[in-house]
Parts: structure tokens; sequence; C-alpha cells
């Protein structure tokens, strides 16, 4: 694991998100270093992606502290903007609009110079796709469009929502490499695969259904097949 | 690695986008165009009249206009809501109220645009003698007109993002909000449309003035909860 920061990556206490009057994730303790690989784990309606989305300021959380990236959410969550990158199961592309326009259109948001689109299309091998629609691309064609996206700004903190799921082995490995561990970048990956998660991860954070929180701790503590056990 | 960018600079940068899609897919322009030539069309043969003046002709052309604009801001998050268009630009550092403001330009923009069409139209199937005499106090009142509905329109499309009863909200929540500024539309058009040139009436376009920068105050106010939130 890096370096201790001068803040955590990420610090919730007692975190509590809810979707209407039903609690999707409670008292959720969580202390990210930066530079920090986290596998987020869990069944389907565990809250994994509620809590990528209160990681990147999408939502607020109904009660508890969340800070990312040192601001407090969701009161700082204007700061906390440019700075997280999101992989999802949405690829956040505009259908109608070629790769190159998408990419060109967040460039700008983000105030970055045109010449970071070439970088990121070359990044993800996507420069003989460029002028074509998103919404004539294959999965894996859009999933590396997506990902392109999420890197146009180098974002400290990836969020990435089963970033793998649905790819071929060729585009795994492609889009697996550029999202994989950078100095400084802190990553949480939602994933269904608690063997890889484990590989690649420093922290592991288990969600179980009911708003419950059933293992959080260092990867190194916990095997495989104890993670597969939690599912059940 | 991100640079802020400033509000007109992102609301530029939205509204690029959005008639860049409209360009690319071409379907709001033509639905509400369809619509308001249908409507004059179906008013032209409903009135059994050769030509209409004043109140009854500020109401033809305010009717069509109405129902388009109704079409106009149930699509205008269109593309936001299937390409989950609010979260890329709340991934951004851009002020998260451009968004809105954006959408209130763009809007404005295509009721503009729809009416190059629609008061000509309206002119030659309805109103008889020329438009030419009293086109600039038509122009006048209508840019106002489109303003103050751009402005409603925008924060009714913004507070009904993501709601499944949108169709129904939006008539719902536009047209009470719409009625000051049609009302005063329509006022200050029947006077005009009575071939009169020099017959407006100050005062009406001053209220829809009023009305229109009332409606920005709101929305300068709130677009920012809007869309966050």
């Amino acid at each position: 694991m890096p370096n201790a920061p001068e803040h955590p990556a990420i610090h919730a206490r007692g975190l509590l998100a809810a979707h209407g009057l039903r609690p999707v994730i409670s008292g959720l303790d969580l202390t990210v270093p930066a530079g920090a690989t986290v596998a987020l784990l869990g069944g389907n309606g565990t809250g994994k992606s509620t809590l990528l989305r209160l990681l990147a300021g999408l939502r607020a959380p109904r009660g508890g502290e969340l800070a990312v990236l040192g601001h407090a959410l969701p009161r700082e969550r204007w700061a906390l903007r440019g700075k997280v990158g999101v992989v999802a199961h949405h690829p956040l592309l505009y259908r109608e609009l070629t790769v190159a326009e998408n990419l060109g259109y967040h460039a700008r948001l983000h105030g970055l110079p045109a010449a970071r689109v070439g970088e990121v299309l070359e990044l993800a091998d996507l420069e003989g796709r460029k002028d074509q629609p998103v919404g004539d691309l294959s999965r894996g064609l859009v999933q590396r469009a997506s990902v392109a996206r999420a890197l146009l700004p180098d974002p400290a903190l990836l969020l990435l929502d089963e970033p793998l799921a649905n790819l071929d082995p060729v585009v795994a490995e492609l889009v697996g490499g550029l999202l994989g561990p950078r100095p400084g970048r802190t990553r949480v990956i939602a994933s269904h695969d608690p063997a890889r998660a484990l590989e690649e991860s420093d922290l592991v954070l288990v969600l179980g259904s009911g708003a419950t929180v059933k293992y959080v701790g260092p990867a190194d503590g916990v095997s495989a097949s104890a993670l597969e056990a939690m599912y059940r | 690695m991100s640079r802020p960018i400033g509000s007109l600079r992102a609301t530029w940068l939205v509204v690029r986008k959005d008639l860049l899609l409209e360009r690319r897919t071409f379907e709001l322009l033509p639905s509400m165009g369809l619509l308001a030539l249908g409507t004059i069309a179906l008013l032209r043969f409903a009135l059994d009249q050769d030509e209409v003046s004043g109140d009854l002709a500020a109401g033809a052309l305010l009717i069509p206009l109405l129902l388009a604009a109704l079409l106009g801001i149930a699509r205008l998050f269109a593309a936001e809501e299937s390409d989950a268009g609010v979260d890329q630009f709340l991934l951004s550092p851009a002020p998260a109220g451009a968004l809105l403001a954006a959408k209130i330009v763009g809007l404005f923009v295509v009721l503009v645009t729809l009416e190059v069409v629609l008061v000509p139209v309206f002119a030659l199937l309805l109103l008889g003698p020329s438009i030419g005499p009293v086109l600039p106090e038509v122009v006048l009142v209508l840019l106002l007109l489109d303003a103050a509905l751009a402005v409603i329109g925008g924060l009714v499309a913004g507070l009904a993002i993501g709601s499944r009863s949108r169709e129904l909200l939006i008539p719902i929540m536009v047209v009470p909000f719409a009625l000051p500024a049609l009302i005063s539309a329509q006022a200050a058009l029947a006077p005009v449309l009575e071939q009169d040139p020099g017959a407006l009436v100050t005062r009406w376009p001053a209220v829809l003035a009023i009305y229109a920068v009332i409606l920005g105050l709101v929305g300068s106010v709130v677009a920012e909860f809007l869309v966050e939130d």
C-alpha cells in the first residue's frame, strides 16, 4: 500500500444511503489511503453502485460523514468535480455523437487542451474508430471509449463498476491495463469476481443485503473462498 | 489535471453539443414544426374565415406556439436522460447551473427558429393582409414570449428530470406558469394584428419583459440546486 498522505482518499463514518425509506447502506465506516485499491464486493442490490455514486458526488448521503479526496460531501462536491473518473454500466457518452465528438466535449468541459483527446484515443487504441458514432460501436469498443472518457482528466480517484463485465479476453486485457494501478491514483472496483478482486486490491469491502457490511479490511486478511461464502 | 471553466463557456459548450445532436438526429424541430403548422392548418378550417385579425389572430398564433413549446420542453432533457448526460456534466468541473442555462438558451433558439417558419405560414393562411408593416412589433412580442417560455420550460424540465410522469408533469406545470406570459402576449399582439402599425401598447411587452426577468432571476437562483439534486 502506498505511503499515507495528508488525508485519506476516502473517509466514511456511519455512512447512510437510502432509496426512499429503504436503507441501502447503513453505518459504513471506511478509510482508504490515497493510492490504494479497494475491491467492492456484494450480491446484486446490495448498494455497490449506490456507494460508487456517493463517492463520485453524484448522490448525497442520507446521513453520517463522507469525505472524498479531502472534500466533505455533499457540502464540497463542487470541489470534487473533475477529480473523479467513473466507468459505470452506462458509458456516459452520447450515442449520436462520434467518439471524438464525445471526448472533445468532455475535454472542453474539463478545461483540457484538444491534444489530450488524441492522447487518450491512442491509449485506448481508438484512433481508427474516432469518427464513428458511439451508438454504432460494439460493447467492447464502447467500453474502451468510456474508459478513455474516464481517463481524460487523469483523475485522482477511479470508480469502476464491473469494468470488465461482458468483455472478451483481449478487450478485457486492454481495458484492465488502462485502468490498472498508478502511483497516487486511488481505485474502487465493484466486482463479482472475488479471486480477481483480491489479486489487485489492498482493501476489501463486502456489502450484504439489508444494508449490512459483511467485511471491511485488508485484502490479505481474507481468502477468496471466504469472500465467496459471504455471497451466500 | 482538470481546470475549472466559467459558466458562460460551460453554457456555450452544452448549447453547441445540443445543436450538434439536433443536427445529427433532426427530430425536435421537425416534430415541433409539424405540430404547430398542423394546428394552424386546422384553425384555418375550424374558424371558417378567410382571414382573421385582432384577438382571434393573436390566439391563432399563440396556440400553435404553446403546443410546440410543450413538445420541445418535454424533449429538452431527452438526450441527458437516455445518455446519463447530467452525470456526465456533474463529473466535470463546470458550474452545475450552466447545464440548465444551456437548456434555456437552446429552447429559446429552437422557438425562434420555429417562428421563422410559423409566422409567415400564419400570415399566409390566416392573417390575410401582409404582416410586413407590423412585423417589428410581432417579432418583439414573440422574442419576449420566447424568453419567458424558455425559462419556464427549462426550470420545469429540470424539475421533472428522472420523473416517470414527466409527460404528465410538464404540461401541468408549464401552462399555469406560462399563462401570465401568454395573456400579456395576447394583449400585446391583438391590436397589432388589427393591421395597425404603431398600435402596440407598451404596457404589455413591458409586463412580458418584467415577467421574463423575474423568471430568469428565479432560474439563476435555483439552477444549481435543480441540476445537482
